[in-house]
């Protein structure tokens, strides 16, 4: 149980099969031989807090929070509760951390994908804050990620995902928002790859073009695994984006 | 190392490996309603409550659990009660395996929720797995204690 940020910094440091212990969710399932496993539940990073700019969650919110909590159900049309609630059940949510989704990038991860299309920005205890996008696309980094920083930008937005059962892993996931000038991002996650955004797309919708966007949306880069192919992917991909400008005219 | 927390209201200390799971810990106390069912944090069957919160007792390392509060299915037997009743009534009782995990989740639900619709509770339970019932039976049984609730509120 690490007491301040520094003592888990450098107990991380200390040998390579250290590991940062959030919900231990995942953690667990691995195979890989752990020499000291960093407990970051009591240092104070479970809260959720609205600045005069962003909002601010702690790496160690669990998905419960994160789907309950006044200030994340309010914002950004609800689409962090939204994300986060066909993952798996209640009982794993309010163990199972934001901090520990976004540090490990999962292709499938429903809430990356949402944060992605909301121009969320990661802070680590060494590296400091940097995009989401620039971090997904950055190789592993062994630090700390302390808080996700959300900008209050965005005035409508929408997450859709297609699941064969209600709490299976996603077969696509698919983000938009649009923010007070109109400007759309879109991000697209579970292609099995990791989460993207779609700038020709976001371009389309920014001039009214729905078609443009609808075809633009197809052209990223799918793959296939077990839950499905690529071109099943393309094809549900532009259908989720039908339904995400559905529910935001609405 | 040492473990002291409290177990259904009474004061613990047990010897634990620091890479234990809770599960594990309280089997060992003599707990037998947690059970392992997928070990990967997938059917709830292994659902307890520390600190009042239903949560995974296989994916919830042991030494977290130090100075809270840990609830299994043998500390609300009583509150438990109608509610098993009715399970039983509908057939949502049948191997059996999944009920203390799932009767811990859907008492978590109604300290939470009061009066859920049938949406929420379905969302609420949804990660409670049964391999028998279909669910349907258990769901009805749940209805039939809202309803009894309910009643029992008006009079
Ligand atoms: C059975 C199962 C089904 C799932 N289904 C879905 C799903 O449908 N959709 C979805 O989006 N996700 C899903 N997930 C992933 C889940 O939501 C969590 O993302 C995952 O459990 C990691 O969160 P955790 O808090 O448990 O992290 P942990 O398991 O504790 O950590 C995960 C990794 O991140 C590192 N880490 C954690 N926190 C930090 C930090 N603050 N700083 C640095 N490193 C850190 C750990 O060292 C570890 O390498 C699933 C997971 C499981 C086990
Ligand atoms: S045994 Fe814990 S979730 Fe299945
Ligand atoms: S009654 Fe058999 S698994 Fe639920």
């Amino acid at each position: 149980m690490a007491g301040s940020l520094q003592e888990a910094y450098e107990l991380l440091l200390k040998s390579r099969q250290s590991r940062i212990l959030a919900g231990g969710m995942w953690l667990r399932l691995g195979s890989t031989p752990i020499s000291h496993a960093i407990d970051l539940s009591r240092l104070g990073l479970d809260t959720i807090q609205k600045t005069e700019d962003c909002l601010e969650i702690g790496a160690m919110v669990t998905l419960r929070q994160l789907e309950c909590d006044v200030l994340t159900r309010e914002a950004f049309s609800g689409i962090l509760p939204t994300s986060v609630q066909s993952i798996v059940g209640t009982q794993f949510r309010s163990t199972a951390t934001l901090g520990g989704s976004v540090y490990a990038r999962f292709g499938f991860s429903d809430p990356v994908c949402a944060l992605l299309s909301l121009r969320a920005r990661v802070v680590f205890y060494k590296a400091g804050e940097m995009d989401l996008e620039t971090y997904l696309a950055s190789p592993p980094v062994r630090d700390i990620l302390t808080c996700v920083r959300i900008p209050l930008s965005s005035q409508a937005a929408s997450y859709q995902s297609l699941r064969h059962t209600r709490t299976d892993f996603p077969v696509l996931n698919l983000s938009l928002s649009r923010d007070e000038q109109g400007l759309h991002t879109l991000s697209v996650g579970a292609r099995p790859m990791k989460a993207m955004r779609c700038r020709e797309a976001e371009s389309c919708l920014d001039c009214g073009d729905t078609e443009g966007a609808l075809q633009a949306v197809r052209q990223l880069p799918y793959g296939t695994n077990m839950r499905a192919g690529a071109e099943y992917r393309q094809e549900i991909a532009s259908v989720l984006l039908e339904r995400a400008l559905e529910e935001m005219k609405a | 190392m040492t473990l002291t927390f409290t177990l259904n209201g009474r004061k613990m200390s047990q010897e634990i490996s620091p890479d234990e799971s809770l599960l594990s810990v309280l089997r060992r106390c003599g707990c037998y309603s947690v059970r392992s069912g997928c070990d990967t944090s997938n059917c709830g069957i292994c659902t307890v409550w520390v600190d009042g919160h239903a949560i995974l007792s296989c994916s919830y390392p042991a030494p977290r659990a130090e100075g809270r509060s840990v609830t299994t299915m043998e500390g609300v037997r009583d509150e438990a009660q109608d509610l098993m009743t009715f399970l039983a009534e509908e057939g949502a009782d049948q191997c059996g395996f999944c009920s203390p995990g799932f009767i811990m989740s859907v008492l978590a639900m109604l300290r939470e929720l009061k009066d859920p619709t049938v949406d929420e509770m379905e969302q609420y339970l949804s990660g409670n797995l049964c391999r028998c019932t279909g669910y349907n039976s258990q769901h009805r049984a749940i209805v039939k204690l809202l309803e009894k609730r309910r009643d029992e509120h008006h009079v």
